[in-house]
């Protein structure tokens, strides 16, 4: 049987080039046309520790990080107690015997692989441990080597011939090594039936900043968290190129301040944070819809409540992203569902601010944010970047608006709720930016006409947003009559489940929007009235999505929780997903 | 910017705005409204090249009644807000207004950081040592023991000295002001916009609704001025006199030249910059 896919982990002590090492494989499967999706948990603890990096190599496009694991490679005793139960029973298991004693009675192949005798006395180039390791991993799939060799020099040319070739040294030795010492190793064998070409590797996090900067973002400031600290790095480096700015503020209160300060004077801004950081931001997010200021605020959610599991998933922050705040505080919330549609949906979050001078709250997790994946170089040429509509005197202004004393009106009332906005430094567009209800002016006033009349203003944009809300995605089969809503990074597992589920002749239909808030009623009410059963998987324990579409829905829905610090493995939520059909079906 | 070059010199009542003062009779923040129209006037900014920033309370309703662009946040966030505005808009002047509570309670925290980051702002402190607008309870910069209508027991904390406070860490503009002499406080907030990094004005401005005993003739006969050789260059002179409760020395404490919020990000800049397109078909490129 030809293989489909294949998993590999690399584990062992952090800092010990578990992460070069699959960086550097991952980069030359990419050239090869793989598909690929890594995973990795970042070590809880601050020095050393226990890390792994998992890359899931496919032939054709994969959603999810892959169940157990084909291929463990343990540098070290712990990495091998804590993975080994998750190698599959036809797996194999690579160990250095100088640091690892296996166990007698396991259910995989196990095989010595002397990395650091290799290394050390053979090559006489320590540091090269981590090549040696590629090189065996590599040939075990047959991986060209053409690959890693253009990689090999690309990486260490600047370093010397001498040095590159002491890599390719070590490259091959454990190719040889694998060839010589691993039975039926073509059991591994894989090869693109698909092969892309020109696909790019991601990361998450790295997602979200090239959208931003995309969607011509200027300023970022946050406050270091996990998992949302990469976005920080990444726009701390790339911003300044296009002449903006990123930078650490003291706190999330300060971060998102920033970043009001910023839209106010005419930028596009960003936050990123997680769960704890994201309520400290709660504050101003009321006073950014009470002025109208567009911001993007990305909560990329982890384990919680308060400092809960860091480094854990869960999807437990939407009630948050969607209710939090005093008031009535509208805002708009989108949850990308994959590396790729991260970038789409971060330029989508800054549209939607601009244009409806709101805030915009963008749904990571730690699953989403971390991986990389392998995904389609956007066409730039494509993406649609909208400003926010400005106040001209003589064009779009006050005039165009219709205010009465030909003055310039901030809050002035319109048909959509959008009102043109003044940048500082414009004359005749002076206003005051307040936290508190004001009239068309700005001027803050408390009768009952101006805040019924100002809330209507505030809340007919998000109406007009939903009419706007990106395409959901949809997978599996639109005539099945079990439907299947989902949100976030869960869609991988759900996709892949319903292709197992195919093979078994079930049919399953998701939907899965990337509007949360508000709900687009249009996408979510055809699907939920044609279905017989509509089944709602998520990572949190309340069921916070399931519990939204509820009170907008008046129907049964079934709800499949996990809450553990994983994400759904795709072979449990199959059964969970059968054992539900059996009983309502 | 759009402002207009005019060969004639702004007045006080170009920086006015439609919006009359709410402010109790008799409140020290009519000085220091004063001050700030003089100031700029003297600065001759257009209107609308001005931001005023300013928190919640009392005194932050200060933006609502000047024809200035402005800013009024929430309580304490003034400095981070006015750090965006700068980072954005790094030619701007920014004027940051607000109150004792604003500033040394719910903000003290973005108050050592703005002063830190040498953000270029000038920030007029109007210190009354209560809360005005919830009434009369005391503020951080009220004494031990201090009784309002609404602290009946007396404040159960020692004050904070905000010059100390603004000295101790790093700031490079430390004055103090008093709004019965709205003449030396718009030169020092004339000053103290001049200043390239932070300027920090803490400003007597009584309040004679709640506080009867920070009352302007307790001011009048608790201050004097800045002895005419005082030298401002001298940090320790000015912790020295900063720290002097009898009498509370007026006028400018202390002022250093250091780098600035502003050119940490221009120097962050590269001399030629991308269209973001550009920058990420490059990462793009890298990415492959």
């Amino acid at each position: 049987m030809t293989r489909n896919d294949l998993v590999i982990r690399v584990a062992g002590e952090a800092g010990e080039g578990i992460l070069s090492t699959g960086q550097l494989l991952t980069q030359a499967a990419l050239r090869a046309g793989f598909h690929i999706l890594t995973y990795s948990q970042p070590p809880s603890e601050i020095k050393g520790g226990h890390a792994f990096f998992q890359i899931r190599l496919s032939a054709d496009k994969s959603y999810s990080k892959g169940d157990s694991v084909d291929i463990l490679l343990a540098f070290n005793q712990e990495a091998y107690d804590r993975n080994a139960a998750e190698t599959k029973d036809d797996g194999l298991l690579v160990y250095d015997p100088s640091e690892v004693t296996p166990s007698a009675d396991s259910h995989f192949v196990q095989v010595e692989f002397p990395l650091n005798d290799i290394a050390k006395n053979e090559l006489k180039f320590p540091i090269a441990k981590n090549v040696v390791a590629v090189g065996a991993l590599a040939e075990l799939f047959e991986l060209p080597t053409k690959h890693l060799d253009t990689l090999i020099e690309e990486k260490w040319l600047r370093k010397g011939e001498a040095v590159v070739q002491k890599n390719l040294d070590a490259l091959r030795a454990g190719i040889d090594y694998v060839i010589a010492h691993v039975p039926d190793r073509e059991r591994f064998a894989l090869h693109p039936d698909k092969p892309h070409s020109g696909e790019i590797m991601v990361s998450g996090s790295e997602a979200i900043g090239l959208g931003a900067v995309a969607a011509g973002c200027s300023f970022m400031a946050g406050y270091p968290i996990t998992p949302a600290s990469d976005i920080k790095e990444f726009l701390e480096v790339h911003l300044p190129k296009t002449g903006g700015h990123a930078l650490q503020a003291e706190d999330e209160l300060a971060a998102i301040g920033m970043v009001l300060g910023a839209s106010y004077a005419g930028s596009k801004a960003l936050t990123a944070t997680s769960g704890p950081g994201f309520s400290l931001m709660i504050e101003m997010l009321g006073l950014a819809a009470m002025a109208e200021l567009p911001c993007v605020i990305v909560d990329a959610q982890r384990a919680g409540p308060s400092t809960g599991m860091p480094t854990r998933h869960e999807q437990g922050d939407l009630y948050q992203a969607a209710f939090a705040g005093h008031g009535e505080c509208p805002r708009i919330v989108l949850a990308p569902t994959s590396v790729g549609d991260a970038f789409y949906q971060t330029v989508n979050a800054f549209n939607l601010a601009e244009k409806y001078q709101t805030p915009v709250i963008l749904l990571g997790d730690t699953l989403l944010n971390v991986r990389s994946e392998s995904i389609p170089r956007p066409n730039l040429d494509e993406i649609e970047v909208v400003d926010r509509l400005l106040f001209s005197q003589n064009g779009n202004g006050a005039a165009a608006s219709g205010s009465v004393n030909g003055e310039y009106n901030r809050y002035v009332l319109t048909d959509n709720g959008v009102s043109p906005m003044s940048i500082p430094g414009q004359a005749g567009g002076q206003y005051i930016a307040t936290g508190l209800e004001h009239n068309e002016e700005g001027l803050h006033r408390y009768d009952e006409a101006t805040h019924t009349i100002m809330t209507q203003k505030r809340f007919r944009k998000l109406e007009r947003a939903a009419l706007e809300a990106p395409a959901p995605d949809r997978y599996g089969d639109p005539t099945a009559d079990v439907g299947i809503l989902t949100w976030g990074s869960t869609v991988g597992s759900v996709i892949e489940a319903i292709r197992a589920a195919e093979l078994e002749g079930l049919s399953l239909d998701m939907l899965a929007p990337k509007m949360l808030m508000p709900l687009p009623d249009a996408q979510l009410r055809p699907f939920i009235e044609s279905k017989r059963l509509i089944l709602i998987p998520e990572v949190n324990y309340t069921g916070q999505f399931a519990n939204m579409i509820a009170s907008q829905y008046a129907r049964e829905f079934v709800r499949i929780n996990i809450f553990g610090g994983m994400p759904f493995r795709v072979d449990r939520l199959l059964e969970k997903i059968r054992e539900e059909v059996a009983l309502h079906v | 910017m759009s402002s207009v070059v005019t060969a004639e010199k702004r007045k006080v009542a170009d920086y006015k705005g439609d919006e009359r003062p709410t402010w109790c009779p008799g409140c020290g923040d009519f000085g220091v409204l004063n001050a700030v129209f003089k100031a700029l006037s003297d600065h001759n900014f257009a209107p609308e090249d001005v931001i005023i920033v300013s928190g919640i309370g009392c005194s932050s309703r200060l933006p609502f009644f000047t024809g200035a662009y402005g800013f009024h946040t929430v309580h304490g966030r003034a400095m981070p807000v006015a750090a965006g505005i700068r980072a954005v808009q790094p030619d701007m002047p920014v004027l940051a207004m607000g109150g004792d509570g604003d500033a040394f309670a719910i903000g003290v925290g973005h108050l050592v950081h703005a002063i830190r980051r040498n953000l270029n702002i000038c920030y007029v402190v109007m210190d009354n040592a209560v809360y005005g607008l919830t009434k009369g309870q005391t503020s951080p910069t009220a004494e031990r023991g201090l009784a309002t209508k609404a602290t009946p027991q007396g404040a159960s904390d020692p004050a904070v000295n905000p010059l100390l406070l603004a000295l101790a860490t790093g700031c490079t503009f430390v004055a103090r002001g008093f709004s019965s002499k709205p003449k030396d406080l718009a030169d020092l907030i004339a000053r103290g916009i001049a200043h390239p990094g932070f300027a920090f004005i803490d400003t007597y401005s009584p309040c004679p609704t709640f506080n009867t005993v920070h009352t302007f003739k307790y001011y009048r006969d608790a201050t004097a001025d800045l002895p005419a050789d005082f030298d401002p260059t001298d940090f320790g002179a000015a912790l020295q006199y900063a720290a002097s409760e009898d009498p509370l020395y007026l006028g400018l404490y202390y002022q250093s030249e250091q780098p600035t919020f502003e050119d940490h990000i221009r120097n962050n800049k590269p001399d030629v910059t991308k269209n973001a397109m550009t920058v990420v078909e490059d990462l793009f490129d890298q990415m492959s």
